[in-house]
């Protein structure tokens, strides 16, 4: 799938979403009091099985956008339809389909795990049998079977999430909002939810809206990207076709001698354009691609400049946001007064 | 891929989320043990220290821990209070208010539930104060049939001050502010009859004070059930207040609940 | 600078960063104003009719809630103040505190003189409201002046409590393990009706309650017939004593936890 620009769906398009798709979005927009819109009109389509990954630094609007997608924030205008429903007149069939796992695990720290399951399941209207086969599992699944009995004061943060995701699942819903939902987790723990979240998507075809401030998240887990800043959707389309837009690789390379920072730098400025660097580096984004280098190498030999480092760098999702919004993603995290985690709604 | 079309009952989910909120009241002994503690040592002290209030002319009893029993049972609704509130304002703090607006909960469930758990400390002080009072030797008057009247009488005040609490913590979603609530029911209750009856107050200000105040109606009628038999002005005034309080304290709750319930 | 001097400015700063606080963040003071009013109120206002029982020989009632009130407010007041010292090593402000200063002992001095200014304002703000609602002052200059010393001395010792206890668990979380003695040793004293009017187990423990011996002395120099003044004051002075040497142990505790 090509990248293309953002809210440019055709009405063929959108037509085709409104039956197929798992999430259509059209025109989204949530003002809050004494603040600029932390949404500003997005428009988005995520297909039924999915993994959909919301890209973008804090205050972006990623979490005010799940929160409206979830039925939690009415939007200030625009439509949207979750597994066939509409936001706004159809709430509860939308939080029928839906399971969610928000930013904070929000777990009561004086029930056990088993009982959150049971309380999840019990409000959704199964049986006590269905939801102790089903917590079982999932628990099972989650790797929590040792701990359910055990009251969440004790579980660890990983452990806090892998119940909120077993919590997410407990009614079998067929589309899953996870809302950052590795942010200050370990390494390890991140791969266990990535292959989760992986696994649920590829075996049960559930459709996945990840939102993410982490690169390496969204790169390796998601199908598409919506990469979102202020409010908007400023790029969206596989991951591999958005880095392919920029598609010129970068080389940055660091003198062994620091004081021949600006002849390093006249050698490769033949090569490509300066971009942001490391202190003490150089980087250029080569024109010709990687068949560059080894022409590289030549003139820095040349020039008789000895190199302490030198790296290859493949397009990022950190350029393509670099490249629309003029800013790092990462870095680009300060809170914006977009209102994001202010649930103040402004009057009708 | 199910979708859950089922919508759960609402007796259901009442029975879920009360479940719940009794075990998380179970779990905390500091929720448990200060509203039964306190009010017990607060009636220790006057009672001895008031002993002496007997001998005023006209006072209605002779024994000062039978006339101030009641005053317990006010004080450990006062805690209820506290408790329904501070527990919803925790769930709202953490998001796991959240949670629940994500499930087909409806919001008369939700405080069906976090009123059962205050209800259960207010069951177990009714026993505390009555099973105490009894062996401090004071006698019910009304019998025991009186005695399950003042039980449930209790009950009512309780859940009516639970509405309070739940308002506040609806409201303002913080603990801090329900928290703030205390001091001020505290003298709520001291600006009462509580002390002595309306009649025998000196002072006119005060006497006026507590003829206005709910307060008195309800230590009043739970007090008639103890030293004066079946006093059924009072009785009607004490459930009439505690209705009253109850109904308005439900419907600023429900009112802010469904502020608070912002979904669609 | 010399080294008194330097203690005396530690004082200063501490006092006045204290009341500072006070004055910027008015629900800090609010309970502390409030409380004594209230129960002032609801005391000598709700429990009048006491002062006409045979044997209650005081010359008001008013006066004679007042002078507990007083007390009352003192204790608590001193009390209060360890909240502030508990927030302090919360935040870990402590900690910087006692490195700026070179007397430690000279931080919670600091405290202290705060406990008494704010304590004196609120004495001032409740006898204004019981003059103007009709309570009587039989003692003169010199005896109020002693019910003030009784008062301040008080306030010292439970504010040396509170030190001494926050010292030693420094977190606000232990805040009510510092109320509760407090609370008891008031109210086991004789409250509501003098100790001759006092029955049952409050009137066994009120023979033994130092605080018992204060708040007869601070109603007889309010009614301007001192009544074992000078053994009310070597209680005060002795309770003052021992808190005293409870605060400056828990103060070494304190320094040796770093």
């Amino acid at each position: 799938m090509e990248s293309r620009d953002a809210n440019a769906l055709s009405n063929g398009d959108r037509s085709t979403a409104a039956r197929d798709n798992g999430i259509e979005v059209e025109g989204l927009v949530r003002e809050f009091k004494k603040g600029p819109r932390a949404v500003d009109g997005i428009d988005l389509s995520v297909s039924r099985g999915e993994i959909y990954g919301f890209l973008g630094p804090n205050g972006a609007g990623k979490s005010t956008t799940v929160h409206m997608l979830t039925t939690l924030l009415p939007p200030t205008a625009g439509t949207a339809r979750v597994g066939g429903h509409d936001i706004i007149r159809e709430g509860a069939a939308v939080r029928d389909v839906i399971g969610v796992a928000l930013q904070e695990a929000a777990l009561d720290l004086l029930l056990t795990g088993r009982e959150h399951m049971r309380l999840q399941g019990g409000l959704h209207g199964l049986s006590p049998t269905e939801i102790k086969r089903r917590g079982d599992a999932l628990l099972e699944r989650v790797g929590l079977a040792e701990a359910a009995d055990r009251r969440v004061g004790g579980y660890s943060g990983g452990m806090k999430r892998r119940l909120d995701l077993a919590l997410a699942l407990v009614h079998e819903p067929s589309i899953l909002f996870l809302d950052e939902p590795t942010t200050g987790l370990d390494v390890q723990s991140r791969a266990a939810m990535w292959d989760e979240v992986a696994r649920l998507s590829n075996e049960q075809g559930v459709t996945v809206f990840l939102t993410t401030q982490y690169l390496e998240e969204a790169d390796s887990l998601a199908d598409r990207v919506g990469i979102i800043d202020l409010g908007r959707i400023v790029a969206e389309g596989t991951p591999e076709a958005l880095k392919a837009e920029i598609g010129r690789p970068s080389v940055e390379a660091a003198p062994a001698d620091p004081g021949d920072g600006e002849r390093l730098a006249a050698v490769l400025e033949r090569f490509g354009e300066r971009t942001p660097a490391a202190p003490d580096q150089v980087a250029v984004r080569l024109s010709d691609g990687t068949q560059e280098l080894a022409g590289v190498v030549r003139a820095l030999d040349a020039e008789g400049l000895r190199i302490g480092n030198l790296e290859l760098h493949a397009p990022s999702l950190d350029d393509v946001f670099l490249t629309k919004t003029g800013r790092r993603l990462e870095g680009a995290g300060e809170e914006e007064e977009t209102g994001e985690h202010v649930l103040e709604p402004v009057p009708a | 891929m199910s979708s859950a079309t089922v919508t759960t009952p609402l007796p259901r989910q009442a029975l879920y989320l009360a479940w719940r909120s009794v075990l998380r009241t179970a779990r905390q002994p500091i929720i448990i043990v200060p509203p039964l503690v306190f009010p017990l040592f607060l009636l220790a002290i006057n009672a001895s220290g008031l002993d002496a209030a007997t001998s005023i002319p006209g006072f209605p009893a002779d024994s000062y821990v039978a006339f101030a029993l009641a005053f317990p049972f006010i004080q450990g609704s006062i805690f209820a209070t506290n408790t329904a509130g501070t527990n919803i304002a925790e769930d709202i703090g953490t998001g796991f208010f959240n949670r629940l607006s994500l499930t087909p909960m409806r919001g008369s469930s939700l405080l069906v539930g976090q009123l059962t758990g205050v209800l259960l400390i207010g069951t177990l002080q009714a026993v505390a104060f009555l099973g105490i009072g009894l062996a401090a030797g004071v006698e019910i008057e009304s019998g025991v049939a009186g005695a399950l009247v003042l039980f449930v009488l209790s009950l009512a005040i309780c859940a009516a001050f639970g509405t309070i609490g739940l308002f506040a913590g609806l409201r303002t979603g913080s603990g801090e502010a329900v928290q703030g609530l205390f001091p001020l029911m505290f003298i709520l209750l001291f600006l009462s009859s509580a002390a002595l009856p309306r009649d025998l107050i000196a002072q006119d200000w005060f006497q006026t004070v507590a003829t206005i105040n709910p307060v008195s109606y309800l230590i009043e009628g739970l007090r008639s059930l103890i030293i004066t038999g079946w006093d059924g002005e009072a009785l009607a005034l004490a459930f009439g207040v505690a209705l009253a309080i109850f109904a308005a304290g439900l419907a600023g709750s429900t009112a802010a609940l469904r502020e608070r319930l912002v979904r669609t | 600078m010399s080294r008194r001097s330097r203690y005396l400015a530690v004082v200063r700063t501490v006092a006045w960063r204290n009341l500072h606080s006070a004055v910027r963040s008015p629900a800090l003071l609010l309970p502390a104003l409030i409380f004594p009013l209230f129960f002032y109120m609801a005391f000598a206002g709700g429990l009048s009719a006491v002062g006409d029982l045979p044997g209650f020989d005081y010359y008001d009632y008013n006066a004679f809630q007042f002078v507990f009130v007083l007390l009352q407010s003192a204790a608590f007041g001193g009390v209060f103040i360890g909240f502030s010292i508990a927030a302090d090593f919360d935040s870990g402000f402590t900690r910087r505190l006692f490195l700026a200063a070179g007397d430690r002992s000279a931080v919670i001095a600091g405290f202290g003189v705060a406990a008494v200014i704010r304590a004196a304002f609120v004495w001032v703000l409740v006898f204004a409201i019981a003059l103007a609602t009709g309570m009587e002052v039989a003692g003169d200059g010199v005896e109020l002046s002693g019910l003030l010393g009784l008062a301040l001395i008080i306030n010292v010792a439970f504010f040396l409590f509170a030190a001494g206890m926050m010292s030693r668990m420094r977190t606000l979380q232990a805040a009510p393990a510092m109320q509760l003695p407090v609370f008891l040793i008031l109210m086991t004293a004789p409250v509501y009706v003098p100790r001759d009017l006092l029955g049952g187990w409050i009137g066994t423990i009120s023979e033994f309650n130092p605080m018992t011996a204060i708040i007869e002395a601070g109603r007889g120099l309010m009614a301007g017939d001192p009544f074992h003044v000078a053994l009310a004051f070597a209680a005060a002075a002795a309770l003052a004593t021992v808190l005293f040497l409870f605060a400056r142990t828990g103060l070494r505790r304190a320094e040796a936890a770093g």
